[in-house]
């Protein structure tokens, strides 16, 4: 009984405070602006779309990774699954949850970009390196 | 018995762990967040310790057995201390830091008592059992303390985002270990899935936190009430 109830307030607390985590990554990153190499490479212009998501993700991916941003990067991608999940359930019983789910679903692209250009500049780097030595 | 995958993940931890050390001086947080950054520090020094103890003893030895839970006990204390250190900073204004070390010290001998008195009734090993109920039961108070500073963040306004991060991040660490912990109690079998997820669970911390001492600069700012879950 005791073990039954610690669990449903530690479920709670956890995705209570993952959202918290995540939009938290997120205004960290929004408060960057996107190089216009990068802008013309996912298409983000001012406002990204949640639709952009996948495919600044698959663009990620082509990119070598960085340690210290996989993490958030793996984190963002949970967030934006269970806004997914949101979508595709709430948001069709409450409307108004719609264009919040859309509106963060958007946040989590323009992240991606952010990491996105974070990588770029990375293996810039590691290259510069490499010719240099 | 420790196959490659727990090897692996230990390792990894262990590393992470000690890049926490290592981007907190780099960025000079190292002073600021210090019991924080001594809870990492003895966190590696466990590790070493934990891997000379399997190395000489075994993993079924008794003395790998105590060391383990002891030294797990004794991080579960200081990592508890070091979530009453972030109370410090969120309430830094307030001048409340002797009511606040008060309070930790009560809610930490009301859990031991608490502890004590669940397995007095129901153990012949007193001591092993109450170290491993203590851990347990810190969790969940942890877990709550962080909920009620995050609660207090929200309210008071406080928009260092670092600060905020290093709370968020802890919240999430307490409630997967206090949920699997629960889990255990109800389903007590082994081998199970969470039972592999435990040790990728103790690298969460270390990487959330090395990343926040890495990408957030110290005069960043957040507005909280944009962060919550439900709009203030």
């Amino acid at each position: 009984m005791m073990a039954g109830i610690i669990l449903a307030c530690s479920i709670v607390l956890l995705l209570q405070f993952f959202v918290s985590y995540c939009r938290s990554l997120i205004a960290v990153s929004s408060k960057q602006i996107l190089s216009a190499e990068v802008k013309d490479v996912t298409g983000i212009q001012r406002l990204a779309s949640g639709d952009d998501f996948k495919r600044v993700m698959q663009l990620l991916q082509l990119c070598p990774e960085r340690p210290e941003d996989r993490n958030s990067v793996q984190a963002i991608g949970v967030y934006f699954s269970l806004l997914n999940f949101l979508r595709s359930t709430l948001a069709r019983i409450v409307p108004s949850t719609l264009a919040w789910t859309e509106l963060e679903r958007g946040h989590c692209a323009y992240f991606a970009a952010v990491a996105l250009e974070r990588r770029i500049s990375f293996s810039r780097d590691m290259l510069a390196q490499q010719m240099d030595s | 018995m420790l196959g490659p995958y727990e090897y692996v993940i230990w390792l990894i931890c262990t590393l992470l762990e000690a890049s926490v050390l290592v981007c907190a001086i780099r960025k000079g947080a190292f002073r600021r967040y210090f019991l924080l950054n001594f809870y990492m520090a003895t966190s590696v020094v466990a590790s070493i310790a934990r891997y000379k103890f399997l190395h000489d003893f075994g993993f079924n030895s008794r003395e790998y057995i105590y060391f383990y839970y002891y030294s797990d006990a004794l991080l579960t204390v200081l990592l508890y201390f070091a979530l009453s250190s972030l109370y410090s900073h969120v309430f830094s204004e307030l001048k409340a830091d002797r009511y606040l070390r008060m309070g930790t010290i009560f809610l930490l001998s009301g859990t031991a008592l608490f502890s004590y008195a669940v397995v007095q009734q129901s153990s012949a090993k007193l001591v092993t059992h109450f170290v491993v109920e203590l851990s347990q039961n810190l969790y969940f108070v942890g877990l709550v303390l962080t909920y009620v500073l995050w609660a207090a963040i929200l309210k008071m306004r406080e928009t260092r985002t670092q600060l905020i991060q290093l709370v968020l991040s802890l919240g999430v660490y307490f409630s997967l270990f206090a949920a699997n912990y629960a889990v255990q109690n109800l389903h007590r079998t082994s081998g199970s899935f969470l039972e592999a997820l435990t040790p990728l669970f103790g690298c969460f911390l270390p990487l959330s936190w090395a990343y926040t001492f890495w990408h957030v600069p110290e005069e960043a700012r957040t507005v909280p009430s944009r962060l919550a879950v439900v709009p203030r």
